[in-house]
């Protein structure tokens, strides 16, 4: 066990300078400016940038603490909204199979569409930038949420709800202690995979409303072609949303149960 | 008495003056007049021959302080904009007692919907978007006004590296190339020279709409051949080394409009006030732009990531029009970009024309009456006059273009025109 964490954290710092590696011979020798720019000068940018990461020069111009936390509010906003809905729905149609079979062709429908996708009628009808992004948050974390704790409820042991009925358990109760911990690694599973495609589309919806947040970010730096600082923004994009992914593993391993 | 009206302002001081002068015949008849009678007397004695706040209605609805003092201004970051830029940074919304605040956006559509829902208070915008929202084409109906152009010139055609042998629009066959909007100068320009050079822009080479932004990538990864863009993205490819410049948009049409000012008309009646302390600062910072002297100093002022966010070099090369061009040339074209803020009618008239030729309006519009409605050309001759500078009395004027023979655009045959052109839509 112990032999194989240690080889894990060696091929992981190998493959990393590996392609560091790949990365700077690539690059090397080409003129600043007229290449992509390699890992050092990414560096320089990454220093500069984590240095003052919270300064504020007005509405066009922040740091990248504040832009990645004014995404990752708007995020929090869409997603939550999103997982309310999605929750409570799933729950509706995983215990109505008929119902379920009834609404499934419409959720198959809306579902691959991409969020971004939405942005011009929510723009059109809400009128309002900020919760047009929200809204597109919304629409690419419903579905994954949906389709598993529909699932998940679904595929509950008869015996479990044949035990609450006999037990003459109110609906509440059923809910709270039968149903949704019973059905709660399903979710979360879902919630997992939500949470990486709303952090997937709020860069997009971003580099389309401009404003503040990671997106506008990236956009802003592409106006000026200015790759390193783009580079260094896809990297902090990447950290951000492994530690959210890893958040939600962490809490699917504390609700995970052994039937 | 050194004033009759009530008003402290300017232009209200000037139409009194005009008035006294006419009246007593000269700054002398009326010293001596007011020495005998007293100022109050003189006021009302004048008032009873000459309906002095008439006079002065018609020069300007009654001014007051601005109703609304913070305001929210778009933009999208080009050299275009740079009155509009420059006025926070340089002080001139302050000046005139406005605080404003500039608000990058992301692309034309994405300007239009935010001043559409009133996220921001006026707007830089493409001069033919005003009339193409206002007719409701490509967008939702929505009366708007544009008192102000920003820009005149400064725009080009930039073609990828590779073209470097292409010298004329016949060479062009096949290209595709990229525009900042569709409701743009840029279509328009693009689609005149194409077509004088007897290329049909709908069947012998594509056109798309593409973020300014977007424009030097793509021409970098071989998928435009070359694109009539707004600078600095022209000079940002000759500095990036993927493109040279073809033609300056002033060789097509030597003084034509580009960007604009506008504003929805809900907004300029509901608020008055702020609207013409607005246009005044909008007005004053292009005027100020306009002095060649004042370039440097601009381009340092709108270069940073708060507005352009564009190395100063580039922006420089631009606003002072000494540049390289690509092919190894330093050219001096001090009129490369120019600011002018005078809306003519005939402007409008002539991009309504082309809106016609392409096929975008549909419908048949009276020109002269939507030219009339959104280009504000009163307007902004007031605010001229009113800052202390000269304007043009005429608003509608001929217009000559200079690509290969000159041609004349006469505002008042725009059907006779259209016809003469071989390659159109309708």
């Amino acid at each position: 066990m112990r032999r194989d964490r240690l080889r894990v954290v060696a091929y992981s710092v190998l493959i990393g300078a590996v392609l560091l590696g790949v990365w700077q011979a690539a690059v090397a020798g080409k003129p600043a400016g007229k290449s992509i720019p390699g890992p050092a000068a990414v560096a320089a940018t990454a220093a500069h940038m984590l240095a003052h990461p919270f300064y504020d020069n007005g509405p066009n111009d922040k740091g990248i603490g504040l832009q990645l936390a004014a995404s990752l509010g708007r995020m929090a906003i869409g997603y939550t909204i999103a997982s309310v809905i999605a929750i409570s729905l799933g729950v509706v149609l995983g215990l109505s199979p008929v119902l379920y079979r009834a609404v499934n062709p419409y959720v198959q429908v809306l579902k691959p569409i991409s969020p971004l996708a939405w942005m011009p009628l929510f723009l059109y009808t809400i009128r309002d930038s900020a919760q047009a992004a929200v809204l597109v948050i919304v629409m690419s974390s419903l579905w994954p949420t949906l389709a598993n704790t529909a699932f998940g409820v679904a595929s509950i042991k008869r015996d479990y709800l044949n035990v609450a009925a006999i037990l003459q358990l109110s609906w509440p109760r059923r809910l709270v202690t039968v149903i949704l911990p019973a059905a709660a690694p399903a979710i979360v599973a879902g919630l997992r995979i939500s949470v990486g495609s709303a952090w997937v589309a709020i860069v997009a919806a971003e580099m389309l409303i401009g404003g503040t947040g990671i997106g506008y970010f990236v956009w802003n730096e592409w106006n000026n072609l200015a790759l390193t600082s783009v580079i260094f923004a896809i990297l902090a994009i990447g950290v951000i949303g492994v530690l959210l992914d890893a958040g939600l593993g962490r809490l699917s391993r504390r609700l995970s149960y052994q039937e | 008495m050194h004033r009759i009206g009530a008003g402290g302002d300017i232009l209200g001081r000037a139409v009194d003056r005009a008035i006294e002068h006419a009246v007593f015949g000269g700054e002398l008849g009326r010293r001596a007049f007011i020495a005998c009678v007293g100022a109050s007397a003189a006021a009302a004695a004048l008032a009873s021959v000459f309906p002095v706040g008439a006079a002065r209605a018609i020069a300007q609805e009654k001014t007051g302080p601005p109703e609304k003092k913070d305001l929210k201004v778009g933009f999208i970051p080009i050299t275009c904009a740079t009155p509009i830029i420059m006025a926070e940074p340089m002080g001139f919304y302050r000046k005139h007692g406005l605080n404003v605040q500039v608000t990058k956006a992301s692309s034309w559509a994405m300007i239009r919907d935010l001043s559409i829902n009133g996220e921001t208070d006026a707007t830089h915008m493409l001069s033919p978007m005003p009339l193409a929202i206002s007719l409701g084409v490509g967008s939702q109906s929505v009366p708007y006004v544009m008192p102000a152009i920003e820009n005149i010139n400064g725009q080009a055609i930039t073609l990828a590296t590779k073209h470097k042998g292409v010298t004329s629009a016949g060479q062009m066959k096949g290209f595709r190339f990229g525009v900042p909007f569709d409701f743009s100068m840029h279509n328009f320009l693009l689609r005149y020279y194409l077509a004088e050079g007897g290329v049909d822009p709908d069947k012998d080479v594509q056109i798309r709409a593409v973020p300014p932004p977007e424009m030097v990538a793509n021409l970098r990864a071989g998928n435009l051949d070359g694109y009539l863009a707004p600078d600095p993205f022209n000079q940002r490819a000759v500095f990036e080394e993927v493109g040279f410049i073809h033609l300056l948009s002033k060789d097509i049409w030597p003084g034509h409009p580009c960007c604009a000012f506008a504003a929805k008309r809900d907004f300029a009646s509901s608020t008055p006030n702020t609207f013409r302390a607005l246009l005044s600062a909008i007005v004053d910072a292009t005027q100020y732009a306009r002095d060649r002297g004042n370039r440097k100093e601009i381009a340092a002022a709108i270069a940073p990531k708060n507005f352009l966010n564009q190395p100063v070099e580039v922006l420089e090369q631009v606003l002072t029009g000494v540049y390289p061009d690509g092919l190894g040339n330093t050219r001096t074209v001090p009129d490369r970009i120019d600011f002018d803020p005078f809306p003519y009618h005939s402007m409008a008239i002539w991009i309504l024309t082309q809106m016609k030729r392409w096929g975008y309006l549909k419908t048949d519009v009276t020109y002269r009456k939507v030219a009339d409605e959104v280009f504000l050309a009163g307007a902004c001759r007031d605010t001229l006059k009113a800052l202390g500078y000269r304007a043009p009395e005429t608003t509608s004027v001929k217009h000559i273009f200079a690509l290969g023979k000159t041609k004349v655009f006469d505002p008042d045959k725009p059907a006779e025109y259209l016809a003469s052109f071989a390659i159109r839509k309708v």
